[in-house]
């Protein structure tokens, strides 16, 4: 992971509407270069909404989206989104092509890198999450925790600078859940700049920088780790943490 | 006694039946295939044409491919046949400068497939999960790729199965052609069983036709069977060796 390129990401203002029903409310998200933000909060409080907006699979009704200190709102959003990867709670892994070509597609359509070359760099981001040997496999023949690894594989190989992760390991039965999080975490070291959404409290105040709580689509709180979880100020976030802790 | 010997003479009759085999074989079915087999595939083009227009975010584009869906599953097969095998022969004439009624039998079954096909693909399409396209689309493919790469393709093997069946009722559907009038070389499988039936009034050539038909059904709704167990508990992984080394070598 020498050749990180990772960049800060900035949400400002950002507001989302489906209809009746205002899902953000003006969201402020700032990520330094090289650091993890994680984003906490009950369900259905717009924390996996906030990823798709900022990296434009919704588009937001209001705000700006800056990644390496540039609004990125006028860009083409595929263009966009090859710059940020992004992990899914269902992996959402391409059932119908080996794991290696599920990790391949996008070098070869999208970086139009060779068939050889794109198999080598596959393979080499498959190593680098322990599967390589899966490589001819179907997702469907891997256990959870090992298609997450793939999905994190598929998302590396684009070689983004902002990662997110929603609510990557909540599907995951309970004894896959550290090998993914310990991934995660060792990208963290790496220098990737993150954007966790979790309920995973321990990644969250061990792994991350920064933590921010949202509820009912707005930034109740956020500040370092130590902060959030040993000093909380308002009653929603010392409500929500006694109840998941 | 008797009556089983006429039942016999009249559907069992060898000979008749000899009789007809060489050109039901020859002629019949080679003919049919070529009216099932060409309006399969162009019917299955202007399907997965009218399965996007129906889920398409345009609502002209989505109420076209409506209304001809309605339209032509809506319809007996023949009457579509004899309106567009007779209705549009003369131009058909004008342009190909020949009598042969086979381009409009094909482009008859063809609108009807497509009909059916269309219907089908948009099924298998939509039946995709949200997350196979979100997580295309999130790798920075157009919305374009990520269905032509990626969703499509998954929703074409979920629907193969009624796809077959689709072409089994093609196949019986070509049949009907007969109505526009067949030269004696352009006969598919039925007609000539019709045929030598009205010529001798002895059912066994159309007994035969059927057993003709059936040969070619048959196998197909087992392709069916074999299609649909096959995608349900997926294609035997093939193990590396090392990978079946590894559990053996490990604790050893």
């Amino acid at each position: 992971m020498a050749e990180l390129r990772s960049g800060s990401l900035t949400g400002k203002n950002l507001h989302l509407s489906f209809g009746s029903n205002h899902v953000l409310r003006g969201i402020d998200l700032h990520v330094e270069k090289g650091t993890t933000a994680s984003v906490i909060g009950p369900s259905g409080s717009g924390k996996s909404t906030l990823l798709r907006v900022m990296n434009r699979l919704i588009e937001p009704d209001q705000g700006d989206i800056l990644l390496d200190g540039r609004s990125v709102l006028k860009d083409n959003p595929d263009e966009l989104r090859r710059r940020i990867g992004m992990v899914f709670q269902q992996f959402n892994l391409f059932p119908h092509k080996t794991v290696l070509d599920n990790v391949s597609l996008a070098l070869r359509k999208l970086r139009k890198l060779d068939p050889e070359q794109a198999r080598t760099e596959a393979l080499e981001q498959l190593d680098l999450v322990g599967l390589k040997h899966k490589a001819n496999s179907r997702p469907g023949n891997l256990s959870g925790g090992q298609q997450q690894r793939v999905a994190i594989a598929r998302a590396l190989a684009m070689k983004p600078e902002v990662m997110f992760f929603d609510e990557a390991t909540s599907a995951l039965d309970p004894e896959l859940v550290k090998g993914v999080l310990a991934l995660m975490a060792d990208l963290a070291r790496g220098g990737m700049t993150m954007v966790v959404v979790t309920h995973e409290m321990g990644f969250s105040r061990n792994v991350s920088d920064t933590v921010t709580f949202m509820d009912a689509g707005l930034v109740v709180e956020s500040g370092p780790p130590a902060e959030i979880f040993s000093a909380p100020k308002t009653d929603r976030l010392k409500g929500f943490l006694s109840d998941v802790l | 006694m008797d009556l089983l010997n006429q039942l016999a003479e009249t559907f069992l009759n060898w000979e008749e039946m000899a009789k007809v085999i060489p050109s039901l074989i020859l002629v019949g079915l080679p003919n049919a295939l070529i009216l099932a087999v060409s309006s399969g595939i162009l019917g299955s083009l202007l399907g997965l044409l009218l399965a996007f227009m129906g889920i398409s975010r345009n609502p002209v584009a989505r109420w076209t491919a409506r209304i001809y869906t309605d339209l032509f599953r809506g319809l007996p097969a023949i009457l579509v046949i004899l309106i567009i095998g007779i209705g549009l022969s003369p131009i058909a004439r004008e342009i190909t400068g020949s009598r042969n009624p086979y381009p409009l039998g094909i482009l008859a079954l063809t609108l009807i497939a497509a009909a059916y096909i269309g219907e089908i693909f948009r099924s298998g399409i939509q039946s995709v999960e949200k997350g196979q396209l979100e997580a295309t689309r999130a790798l920075g493919f157009s919305y374009g790729s990520a269905m032509r790469l990626v969703v499509v393709p998954q929703g074409i093997r979920r629907v193969l199965p009624a796809l077959v069946n689709q072409f089994i009722s093609l196949l019986k559907d070509s049949s009907l052609v007969f109505v526009l009038g067949l030269a004696a070389s352009d006969r598919e499988i039925f007609r000539i069983g019709n045929d030598a039936m009205a010529n001798t009034g002895n059912l066994s050539p159309l007994v035969a036709a059927g057993v003709v038909y059936l040969i070619l059904t048959v196998p197909l709704t087992h392709l069916v069977n074999f299609i649909d167990n096959r995608l349900r508990s997926g294609k035997p992984e093939k193990r590396e060796p090392d990978e079946l080394a590894a559990p053996i070598g490990k604790k050893a």
